[in-house]
């Protein structure tokens, strides 16, 4: 094709404003978002991405750094008092974006917020709480009525983020519409499926590590688009780069990529107890599952549809989470011991499995590898594919034998495996109910001595992984594109942009 | 026979039109291909290979492979079976449920007419795209329901073609010389209307099987139409989004197949209109 | 004329209602429960079941319907579940982007449309004719998604000229703003261009067969003039009444270009509501649709007639 003249040719009609496009904003951070956000209210909101405008937005009780330590924000320090009762210690002269201060009361008022508003999403992250009380104006006391060791990990997320009880009140449902929080920037003006734009705070309590006077986010679901408009210049960060658009990223001299292991997962849920579909070989028996686990080869999924930048994984928790058991191989491939474990279940061979995927195309992409390689093990699978609405409610009514899902994943071991594997939990959706896991989780919950804990859940995940209603397949990676001028940006698991001490050089 | 003649006038006008054959003849081969896939294509649609993803086209691999190592050739090959059919079938079920509809309202008129025509002006009124969209998110994403959801949302436009055809046709003289002989509505709607109002129909339904063809590739586009491992033009299309900056070829060939397969079908639609409509040019 | 037009005004209200009637049936038909969506990875069953008795979830179908009935009727179209924000304002932000889009395709549309159509009547069955031809059948037969795809990669992805995505208001910065929109308000008005471009070639035969042409000829006008004052000016009649009709066409068109070049208007509006099962969203935006869409077409017959006398007599 002949570039150049094509080139003249479309300079010439659009010459004025092309320029305009490529003018840079120093002072104006752009960052890209996979999806638009849903509620803006740290008790309503449901969504990941809604957590990333929230890094911007509303600073937590407690943070955690790079290797999951807690770390102090708008909290000093904490100490549990008794396995009941949580002291909290305040910042002094932290205000909100409203300019009203932040104190024990307003603490206090959030967490009663949190438990008690209508269609609060923090309820169950608040497992066993009671209730709060104002010890003095910096000292918070909050009372559980069983031991909940993850309580501090769920104050370094939207459980631990403080809301403006004037803002609050005066708003009451509509505060989404416009949030008051005591993050570095606040709320300015948000158009659904366009942006939200976040304009800086200059009471914030840490003012001197902000380098920006407004934060633009920007959704664009489709990977392409996201990479597009990072490699044009409009986008100066963009979360979740597609594995398969790093190496384009890479060869960008503007550009520059940064991949850390993140907290969540993808695997297969199995129906092994909820309803006719879990009469299947694979819901009733666990060498079943175990030759279909032997079947797959999780580094060459991986490798074709992520390009290997997903690591492969056999278990619930990250790398980086110190609970993660090292002694959990991730299984190689072994055709030759899934069909001798297949004769030992005594099925009938192919061994039907019906695979539900959701419509998106990583998934999909995936049920093709699953099926293919399952089937040289003896296994027949069908792929079936729902929206991901209607993925759900079949979870949920247990019209599935095998369901490809995943979990964005939390910081505590336990946010990561109770709400799978314990019996009754919500999004055990295959209806696993083992008596021993159940205590098991329960110990690991009121556990607060760390080996102690290690040691309860290293045992659950060796059950689990004997049970195996649920098989892992690999952990998500936060792979985040920027420009080479962003300096300062530290990845962190949980995957959130955390705009201190994040700049622009020239 | 007196209405012999004017169908092979027609018939000879549109062997005679041009760019209608030319649509023909590369209709006749797409069928063709669908048909004779297995031979025409050497590898499966199916076969994957994982130490062949995403290879620019070659000797061996003519249109390059897909995220899976499948030869993008023969996908193309297998997937104008999923769009063809999908064309044709949406289009019987538009025209089977459009045509008896529209015939009865048109020949019936009165409060049948009235009655059907808000429905389908309610129909009209929501754009195709959403209508089908709608449907399919309700009947589940698969290549059937694509078409069952293209199909319903498309009738509405029989309807209108065959009830005006239907008018034209009932004030003719023998139409209303077979009603006063005493034959029922029935009879005289199958007999002498029917036939009649087939020129206009056949029309619509060329130039509707082009355009059920894009709203399949569309359906299929927002992951509601076929599933995988099957291929099709539009999900090919859907995946290859992802891939844009590595993998152009991914977008390129389905979407040239599907230009490709459209316009032949418009062209012979256009060269029937002109054909059974001389007036028109 | 008056009282055919007063049976077509009378004919919207039934029509509205079957139109709510429709989607209101479709949504209850569709699998995907709503409540547990919108409870995301924090659900357990007390937050699900307030949240459907907030949305009114849990009464009958009938009841559910006549209440939203009851309220649009007071022009209130209630609130986004999703966002909480009221859908009228929804729309309000999102329709001028689609009609911008909109407004930006057809002048494409006609620019293009009319000339070749214009000229494919004059230069009848000459090789202009059938070039002209066959790029409005082409025009007509690209998938608008495949053209928008074709067009990023091309003129963002290898060249970089254009923006990729995205949307700038008009009156925000209006040079940035049709840099954003010039990629995809070409795709929506190529496929309008190809169904101008017919009607105008096929008017215009028309029109240079009428009586008043010949006169024009047989008075010695330049054939320039013949063509462009007299018969373009008659065959451009049926040409405006159809741009309401496309006006369906449009929005179908946008769905999907809106989709690819991620334009935060009306098409991705509807389209994100029916994935998240927003409801009172999708039933806004098919109520608001079709009352333009209907609006429009009533306009059209009216249009048709004032500018038609001979229909006026009749």
């Amino acid at each position: 094709m002949n570039r150049p003249i094509l080139a003249a040719l479309a300079a010439g009609v659009l010459g004025v404003v092309v320029p305009a496009v490529h003018a840079a904003k120093a002072q104006t951070f752009h960052i890209a978002l996979r999806e638009d956000p849903d509620l803006l209210d740290p008790t309503l909101g449901q969504s990941y991405v809604g957590r990333i405008v929230f890094a911007g937005l509303c600073d937590k009780l407690f943070d955690i750094d790079s290797k999951l330590n807690v770390v102090p924000m708008l909290a000093t320090s904490f100490k549990w008092e008794s396995p009941t009762a949580l002291v909290i210690h305040l910042r002094p002269g932290v205000t909100f974006q409203d300019g009203t201060k932040l104190d024990a009361a307003a603490v206090v008022y959030t967490i009663e917020r949190d438990l008690t508003m209508q269609g609060s999403a923090r309820k169950g992250e608040l497992a066993n709480v009671t209730g709060a009380e104002v010890v003095d104006p910096l000292t918070v006391k909050i009372s559980l009525s069983a031991p909940n060791a993850g309580l501090v990990a769920q104050l370094t997320d939207r459980a631990g983020m403080i809301v403006s009880p004037t803002a609050a009140k005066k708003e009451g449902r509509n505060f989404a519409l416009h949030p008051v929080c005591a993050g570095p920037f606040a709320f300015a003006k948000r158009i659904p499926q366009d942006e939200i734009v976040l304009d800086r705070y200059p009471g914030y309590w840490n003012a001197k590590s902000i380098h920006f006077n407004q934060v633009i986010y920007r959704p664009f679901p489709n990977g392409s688009v996201r990479l597009a408009n990072l490699q044009a210049g409009a986008i100066d960060l963009s979360e979740q780069i597609l594995p398969t658009d790093v190496a384009a990223v890479k060869k960008n001299p503007k550009l520059e990529v940064v991949i850390s292991p993140g907290l969540g997962y993808n695997g297969i849920t199995f129906n092994t107890n909820n309803g006719p579909q879990a009469k299947t070989p694979i819901g009733e028996s666990a060498l079943v599952r175990k030759a279909f686990e032997l079947s797959i080869d999780r580094k060459a999924l991986s490798q074709v549809v992520f390009n290997g930048m997903y690591p492969p994984t056999a278990q619930a928790l990250s790398l980086l989470s110190p609970y993660h058991d090292t002694s959990i191989a991730v299984a190689g491939r072994d055709v030759a011991k899934a069909k001798a474990l297949l004769k030992q279940a005594g099925v009938k061979l192919p061994v039907p499995v019906t695979l539900t995927i959701t419509s998106n195309s990583d998934a999909q992409q995936m049920g093709v590898v699953i099926q293919s390689m399952a089937k040289e093990a003896g296994f027949d699978v069908k792929l079936r594919t729902l929206e991901f609405a209607t993925s759900l409610q079949a979870g949920h009514k247990g019209d599935f034998q095998a369901y490809l899902i995943g979990w964005s994943g939390r910081v505590d071991p336990d946010g990561n495996l109770t709400p799978f594997l314990r019996s009754g939990s919500f999004f055990n959706y295959g209806h696993y109910s083992n008596p021993t896991m159940d205590k098991l989780l329960s110990e690991g919950l009121a556990t607060t001595d760390f080996a102690k804990r290690k040691a309860i859940y290293d045992q659950v995940q060796e059950l689990s992984n004997k049970d195996l209603p649920l098989m892992y397949l690999y952990t998500l990676s936060n792979i985040v594109g920027m420009k080479k001028s962003v300096q300062g940006f530290v990845p962190v698991p949980d995957g959130m942009i955390r705009l201190q001490g994040v700049s622009m050089s020239k | 026979m007196v209405h012999e003649s004017p169908r092979r006038a027609a018939l000879r006008r549109f062997m005679a039109h041009r760019t209608a054959m030319v649509g023909l003849v590369v209709v006749l081969a797409f069928i063709l291909i669908a048909v004779a896939a297995p031979l025409v294509a050497r590898d499966s649609p199916d076969a994957t290979s994982w130490t062949a993803i995403r290879k620019a086209p070659s000797l061996i691999h003519w249109m390059g492979t897909d995220e899976n190592g499948r030869d993008v050739f023969s996908r193309v090959v297998y997937g104008a079976r999923a769009s063809l059919l999908a064309g044709v079938v949406a289009v019987a079920i538009a025209a089977g449920i459009g045509v008896p509809v529209g015939l009865l309202a048109g020949f019936l008129g009165g409060l049948v007419d009235a009655l059907v025509g808000r429905l389908v002006d309610a129909m009209l009124a929501v754009p195709f795209l959403i209508l089908a969209i709608a449907l399919a998110a309700f009947l589940g994403p698969s290549l059937t329901n694509a078409m069952i959801a293209i199909g319903v949302a498309a009738a509405p436009v029989f309807q209108r073609v065959s009830r005006a055809a239907a008018l034209d046709v009932a004030t003719n003289d023998y139409v209303e010389a077979a009603r006063a002989l005493g034959n029922p509505p029935w009879r005289v709607a199958m007999r002498h209307v029917l036939p009649n109002i087939m020129p206009p129909v056949l029309v619509q339904c060329t130039l509707a099987v082009a355009s059920a063809i894009i709203a399949e590739a569309s359906l299929s586009f927002l992951g509601l139409g076929q599933q995988p491992p099957a291929p099709s033009w539009g999900s090919m299309l859907n995946s290859a989004q992802q891939f844009l900056t590595q993998a152009p070829w991914l977008a390129i060939f389905p979407g040239a197949a599907i230009f490709l397969a459209v316009l032949s079908f418009n062209l012979v639609g256009d060269g029937l209109r002109d054909a059974l409509d001389p007036r028109r040019r | 004329m008056r009282g055919r037009l007063g049976i077509r005004l009378l004919q919207v209200i039934p029509t509205l209602l079957l139109v709510s009637m429709l989607v209101f049936g479709l949504q209850q038909l569709m699998p995907g429960d709503p409540a547990l969506l919108l409870a995301g990875e924090e659900a357990n069953p007390q937050v699900i079941a307030q949240i459907r008795a907030q949305l009114w979830l849990d009464r009958p179908v009938p009841v559910q319907y006549l209440h939203w009935l009851g309220r649009i009727l007071h022009g209130n179209l209630g609130y986004s579940w999703r966002l909480r924000e009221p859908v009228l304002q929804l729309i309000g932000q999102k329709l001028p982007v689609t009609l911008q889009l909109g407004g930006m395709a057809f002048l494409i549309a006609i620019a293009i449309g009319v000339p070749m159509g214009v000229l494919s009547a004059v230069k009848r069955d000459t090789p202009l004719d059938w070039l002209a031809n066959a790029i409005g059948l082409g025009g007509l037969s690209i998938p608008t998604f495949w053209l928008g795809i074709m067009m990023i990669l091309l003129f963002s992805v290898d060249l970089g000229w254009l923006p990729p995505s995205g949307y700038v208001p008009l009156f925000g910065d209006w040079q940035r703003s049709l840099a954003t929109t010039i990629m995809p308000a070409f795709v929506l008005g190529n496929a309008i261009a190809a169904v101008l471009m017919r009607h105008t070639r096929s008017a215009m035969l028309q029109a240079l067969s009428q009586d008043y042409v010949r006169t024009a000829r047989a008075k010695g006008l330049g054939e320039m003039v013949v063509v462009l004052r007299h018969a373009l000016r008659n065959a451009l009649i049926p040409v405006v009444t159809l741009g309401a009709l496309e006006f369906g066409a449009l929005l179908s068109g946008a769905v999907l270009t809106e989709q690819v070049f991620s334009i935060p208007g009306f098409g991705k509006l509807i389209v994100d509501a029916v994935f998240n099962r927003d409801y009172p969203v999708v039933q806004g935006v098919v109520m608001v649709t079709a009352s333009i869409y209907i609006g429009l077409n009533l306009l059209a017959d009216v249009l048709y007639i004032i500018i038609n006398p001979r229909l006026r007599a009749a």
